[in-house]
């Protein structure tokens, strides 16, 4: 079996092509190769949230996700994510509320919170815990956290009810 | 840490499987969601040769209803049995499950076929199918072959594949309007694998009476634990605060659960009996939940 795969993915809207190791996991490739170090490497075994990203739409564990075998895959990062405008609310609420102390657990927990505007738009509190409870934040700054996804979460129920 | 050098090959049908299989030899290893083979590698507890991702073969997807059973193909990421109607409907277990594996992200990858494969003593999956009778389908170069959830699994990581065997699907036996289907489990934190956990399937009458039962812990012992002696206190008699108690006092028959991390085997069997009375009250006639 090969050790080395040639892949062609969409990184951020636009068409990448490599060979990629086998070895290399996601964010390794989006960090290394594409110079996108928003998406943080940590834990690597997929506890701790700091890598997530979106793939086919959907949010994944980077360190758990081979880049050989992204062929075809539609990748989303921190970067592609702000660049849209999809999250600069949320992003403002973290700023507001100070929910971003290291920072390093920042561009995961962004994107898994963008997942839960996107499918839970009445997210309660507890529904927001839940949610983020697999991205860890070493500062502990939860409670800001919770605060900036809650807080975008009303503006947008208030701005959809107007 | 960084995984181990591999190969890789990627198969987009059952065929393609098969000669990769050969092709690679006994010490390569099937890639389905990857969120517990990927992890073992980051952690050198395996270092496959290569790893052959099915992910693309599209005759291991979708979930349908045949006959008297819910199909459910063996790439069904446990994001898609938490949402999907029909799984909601026909094995409502399955979609209670869903949310208490790991974490959103790692839901959006992770299969039940994977899942199922793995045997892992803590996984809410394996212990739901047998709760539930499914009948595991498996494919080889030689065709299919279907085992009963109750026979598939063998103990610790331990199942009934044969090499160059892989899960294609699993059938549930359809939800009827007796069916009382519920999953409890009790994790040090949101999304860890449980301490402690029950799948409950029950058949219950209208008048109360429990015309079949189907305790099975997980986390409490090498697998999916079938709660025999429990669940035969309960057969036949009226669902009530007493008949429950007796299916507590006849766990001590079933478990045997080794010490781990969390705890030796008295906090467990404690776990196991709160877990069966929380599952077990809510299907109490109104009357006796108040009292």
């Amino acid at each position: 079996m090969n050790r080395r795969i040639d892949v062609s993915l969409t990184v951020n809207g636009e068409k990448v092509s490599r060979s990629v190791d086998t070895r290399t996991h996601l964010i390794d490739f989006l960090r290394s190769e594409l110079g996108l170090t928003g998406a943080h490497t940590a834990c690597e075994h997929g506890v701790c949230g700091a890598c997530t990203v979106r793939v086919d739409g959907d949010a994944v564990r980077g360190c758990l996700v081979m880049a050989a075998s992204l062929d075809g895959a539609v990748v989303e990062t921190i970067e592609g994510l702000s660049d849209t405008g999809e999250i600069r609310d949320l992003q403002a609420a973290f700023v507001a509320r100070n929910a971003s102390q290291c920072g390093y657990c920042t561009p995961g927990m962004l994107v898994s919170a963008a997942d839960i505007l996107k499918h839970a738009p009445n997210a309660s509190r507890d529904d927001i815990r839940e949610h983020i409870s697999g991205n860890y934040c070493r500062c502990t700054g939860y409670q800001a956290i919770v605060d900036a996804i809650d807080d975008v979460l009303k503006a947008r129920r208030e701005s959809e009810a107007a | 840490m960084k995984w181990p050098a591999m190969g890789y090959a990627r198969v987009d049908s059952l065929d393609g499987l098969w000669r990769a299989l050969d092709a690679a030899g006994p010490e390569a290893q099937i890639l389905a969601g990857g969120q517990s083979l990927l992890a073992t590698l980051s952690f050198r507890l395996s270092e496959p040769s290569g790893l052959i991702d099915i992910t693309r073969i599209a005759s291991l997807k979708g979930i349908g209803v045949t006959e008297a059973a819910l199909r459910i193909g063996a790439l069904t990421r446990h994001a898609d049995l938490a949402r999907d109607p029909l799984v909601a409907r026909h094995a409502p277990l399955l979609a209670q499950a869903a949310p208490l594996i790991a974490h959103p992200a790692i839901r959006n990858r992770g299969t039940i076929g994977g899942s199922l494969a793995l045997a892992d003593p803590a996984a809410e999956l394996p212990a739901c199918v047998v709760a539930l009778g499914a009948t595991i389908v498996l494919a080889s170069r030689s065709g299919e072959r279907r085992v009963a959830a109750s026979d598939f699994f063998k103990g610790l990581f331990t199942t009934d594949l044969e090499p160059g065997e892989i899960v294609v699907a699993v059938e549930v036996p359809v939800a009827t309007a007796a069916s009382r289907q519920t999953i409890v489990e009790v994790t040090r934190r949101s999304g860890d694998y449980a301490m402690a956990g029950l799948a409950a399937v029950l058949s219950i009458q209208a008048d109360g009476g429990v015309a079949d039962c189907r305790l099975v812990f997980f986390g409490v012992g090498s697998g999916a634990e079938i709660a025999q002696a429990a669940s035969a206190a309960l057969i036949g008699q009226q669902l009530s605060d007493a008949s429950i108690a007796a299916a507590k006092a006849a766990l001590a028959d079933d478990l045997d659960p080794p010490s781990d991390l969390h705890g030796g085997p008295e906090l467990k069997r404690h776990l196991a009996g709160v877990l069966l009375a929380r599952a077990l009250r809510p299907f109490l006639a109104r009357s006796e939940q108040a009292a």
